[in-house]
């Protein structure tokens, strides 16, 4: 008989273990479905690898691919740490992406063109988060549903502009007028894609690690997350803490949509997302909710996604297998979390 | 939570019950309850048998703590008191139904030096009256000031400042961050003060220093100011509250139900610290059931019952079954 016991304390090295268990069993789990698609399980986790991760040009491809999930990811990690179940980075990405879009489309210096496409992507996605936190203040709605839900309105109300204003007069396609040349970020590295948003990524990570853990704020949105009502009685205003944190995780997730107008695709489409947004939970909960480790989760989450596609086309099995992956890597760390609060305990029988 | 009226009528059913043939295992922490009522008693330290007593009734209460802790247990004498200038007053407090009993025109007041003891059956108000003055509701009319002002907004961190010191009546929900470090909850009051912050942004020493320094200084059993809270004893956890308070040399502290759960030892403790406040010149409000505990520790004591304060009696002229009269409605004139 085995038994889940309450561990009094978790070791500190689970921290690292946990999310590498949980990979490895992910790609475990996995490799049956390979099998099953007519394909040898080393050849394709091989190509998988070597195409995401193999040499300096698919290095950069997945850091660019890494990006705007390292936004996303902050930004549930940000929110879920106050327990504002933020399910809607999805919809703050892409209103960060029209947003950005529309003031990237106006003639101006390109410095400037971009300081104000952050600032203008940030607010928008920062708007979209502030109302299912409204809404769970001052109504009590449950903010798992109204953030999810916002996110399909956010999506149609992009279509209508896509399809309507935004619509390009020439070729009849639903897509944008692109940005100004000038505010198209620089790139870094000739020869690739590897644009400014990738560096801004890999700061705001410390940034946001620094603000949790550093800052009132932070320590407000960590009390609150665990104890609302001790916090209350703390004298914490737990209602502004959670609009303070849904602002900051709105304007992460907004960031998300800057990027990819601003470094990869210089328009909005209906595709600009491929769920970002809900892979950014994915990258929190493997990242355990820390800033610094929704980096390294994201890069993972990344290279799956670039190498499925190469592994697709060398192997033949389906692309989808890399949101199989990432539905699989989300349950195997969630059951790997039982473990920070249990241990298995063989019961023999008592003497 | 039964009022001693209804403590006898409980004991009389479960005699007769005995008496006719059946048997019965009673498991309490109070000592005169089990002095009365059984015929043999079993001591349990740290899951063992520590002693037992053949006849509970004919041993005291001194003996039996002493089994329980494994060593003597001297109660602390309460000095004469000096008290001062009123801390707090309430003057015609009342308030709407938001958690359990409304506070019905409620006026109290206590000195610095004088510690008052609140009976009443639970649920006749003082949880109401205990969140009024921490400052977590605020009442429908009524008046109330802290140490000579008057209290125009009520949040716990304004009435912080004006020199309220509390310890809640449920440590583990209102009181602690269980899943966070001990040090957060030690300082969670206080995160926005000068002590622990600056511009917003925190002091991790000056927090781990002080979490530290009180650890010591109140003899907290952890493994450190980084422990998670919750892994620590009820006993430990109510010294790192009291301890948090303390630490800010408040004017008036009130604390509920301070040593429901705890051991004789912890009790004894956090009993101990209470009166060095009085003689220091704190104002001090103790909730409770325990009628015993509030002879003990208060200089007047009063009553509540269905949410208003039907008496007030000074601790000399109280008894456990005159209290226990007019905590069942009956009026506490003399």
């Amino acid at each position: 008989m085995f038994r889940l016991e309450a561990r009094t304390s978790t070791p500190a090295w689970f921290n690292l273990a946990l999310p590498l268990l949980a990979i490895g069993a992910t790609l475990i789990l996995c490799s049956g479905l390979i099998a099953l698609a007519g394909a040898g399980v080393v050849e394709a986790y091989g190509v998988m690898f070597s195409a995401s991760l193999g040499d300096s040009y698919a290095v950069t491809e997945t850091l660019v691919r890494a990006t705007p999930m390292i936004f996303t990811g902050l930004a549930v990690a940000v929110a879920f740490r106050a327990k504002f179940w933020n399910i809607g980075a999805e919809g703050q990405l892409l209103a960060g992406a029209v947003a950005s879009c529309a003031v990237g489309a106006i003639p101006m210096p390109g410095p400037l063109a971009m300081l104000l496409m952050a600032l203008a992507g940030a607010a928008a996605g920062a708007a979209v988060a502030l109302i299912p936190a409204t809404l769970r203040v001052k109504f009590r709605v449950d903010d798992v549903v109204s953030s999810l839900l916002l996110n399909s309105v956010i999506f149609y109300a992009l279509m209508a502009l896509i399809e309507g204003p935004w619509k390009d007069s020439f070729s009849g396609y639903p897509i944008s007028p692109p940005i100004e040349d000038t505010a198209n970020f620089p790139v870094l590295l000739e020869g690739t894609r590897l644009h400014l948003g990738v560096v801004a990524a890999l700061v705001a990570a410390p940034l946001i690690w620094f603000v949790v853990a550093r800052t009132t704020l932070g320590f407000r949105i960590r009390v609150t997350g665990e104890n609302p009502e001790a916090a209350r009685y703390g004298g914490i205003n737990v209602e502004r803490v959670l609009i303070s944190t849904a602002l900051l995780s709105g304007a992460l997730a907004g960031l998300a949509g800057v990027g990819e107008v601003g470094g990869v695709h210089f328009q909005v489409m209906s595709d600009i997302s491929p769920g970002y947004g809900y892979s950014g939970i994915v990258v929190a909960m493997l990242a355990r909710l820390n800033p610094l480790g929704v980096v390294p989760a994201a890069i993972f989450l990344a290279a799956v996604m670039t190498g499925a596609e190469a592994m697709s086309r060398a192997t033949g099995v389906p692309a989808f297998l890399s949101e199989v992956i990432q539905g699989t890597a989300l349950l195997a760390m969630l059951v790997a979390l039982l473990f920070t609060a249990y241990r298995i305990r063989r019961v023999g029988t008592a003497k | 939570m039964l009022a001693p009226t209804e403590v006898d009528g409980l004991f009389s059913a479960l005699r007769s019950m005995a008496a006719q043939g059946l048997g019965i295992i009673f498991i309490s922490h109070k000592l005169n309850e089990v002095r009365a009522l059984t015929h043999r008693c079993v001591v349990l330290r740290h899951g063992r048998v520590a002693g037992r007593v053949d006849a509970p009734a004919s041993t005291t209460s001194s003996e039996m703590a002493r089994l329980m802790c494994g060593h003597e247990i001297v109660p602390p004498a309460r000095g004469p008191s000096t008290p001062g200038a009123a801390v707090l007053t309430l003057e015609g407090i009342s308030t709407s139904q938001h958690s359990g009993m409304a506070l019905r025109d409620v006026s109290l007041s206590v000195r610095g030096g004088e510690i008052l003891g609140i009976a009443g059956v639970s649920g006749n108000g003082q949880r109401a009256l205990a969140e009024v003055i921490s400052g977590v509701h605020a009442p429908d009319a009524g008046k109330m000031t802290i140490a000579g002002k008057t209290v125009s907004r009520f949040s716990p961190r304004d009435v912080q400042a004006l020199g309220l010191g509390r310890i809640p009546e449920d440590r583990m929900t209102t009181g602690l961050v269980t899943n966070l470090p001990l040090a957060d909850s030690m300082v969670l009051p206080r995160i926005g003060t000068e002590a622990f912050s600056r511009n917003g942004l925190l002091k991790p020493d000056a927090i781990r220093a002080f979490a530290e320094a009180q650890i010591k200084a109140y003899d907290i059993r952890c493994p450190g100011p980084m422990t998670r809270a919750g892994a620590l004893s009820g006993g430990n956890l109510q010294k790192a509250l009291l301890a948090r308070e303390l630490a800010f040399d408040p004017k008036v502290l009130i604390v509920s139900q301070p040593t429901r759960g705890l051991d004789i030892g912890a009790a004894r403790f956090i009993h101990e610290k209470f009166l060095d406040m009085r003689a220091k010149g704190c104002g001090i409000i103790v909730i409770g059931e325990d009628l015993e505990e509030l002879l003990m520790l208060s200089d007047r004591i009063a009553v509540m019952y269905e949410g208003r304060i039907v008496g007030t009696l000074d601790s000399a002229d109280a008894s456990v079954a005159r209290l226990g009269l007019m905590m069942t409605g009956a009026e506490g004139k003399a």
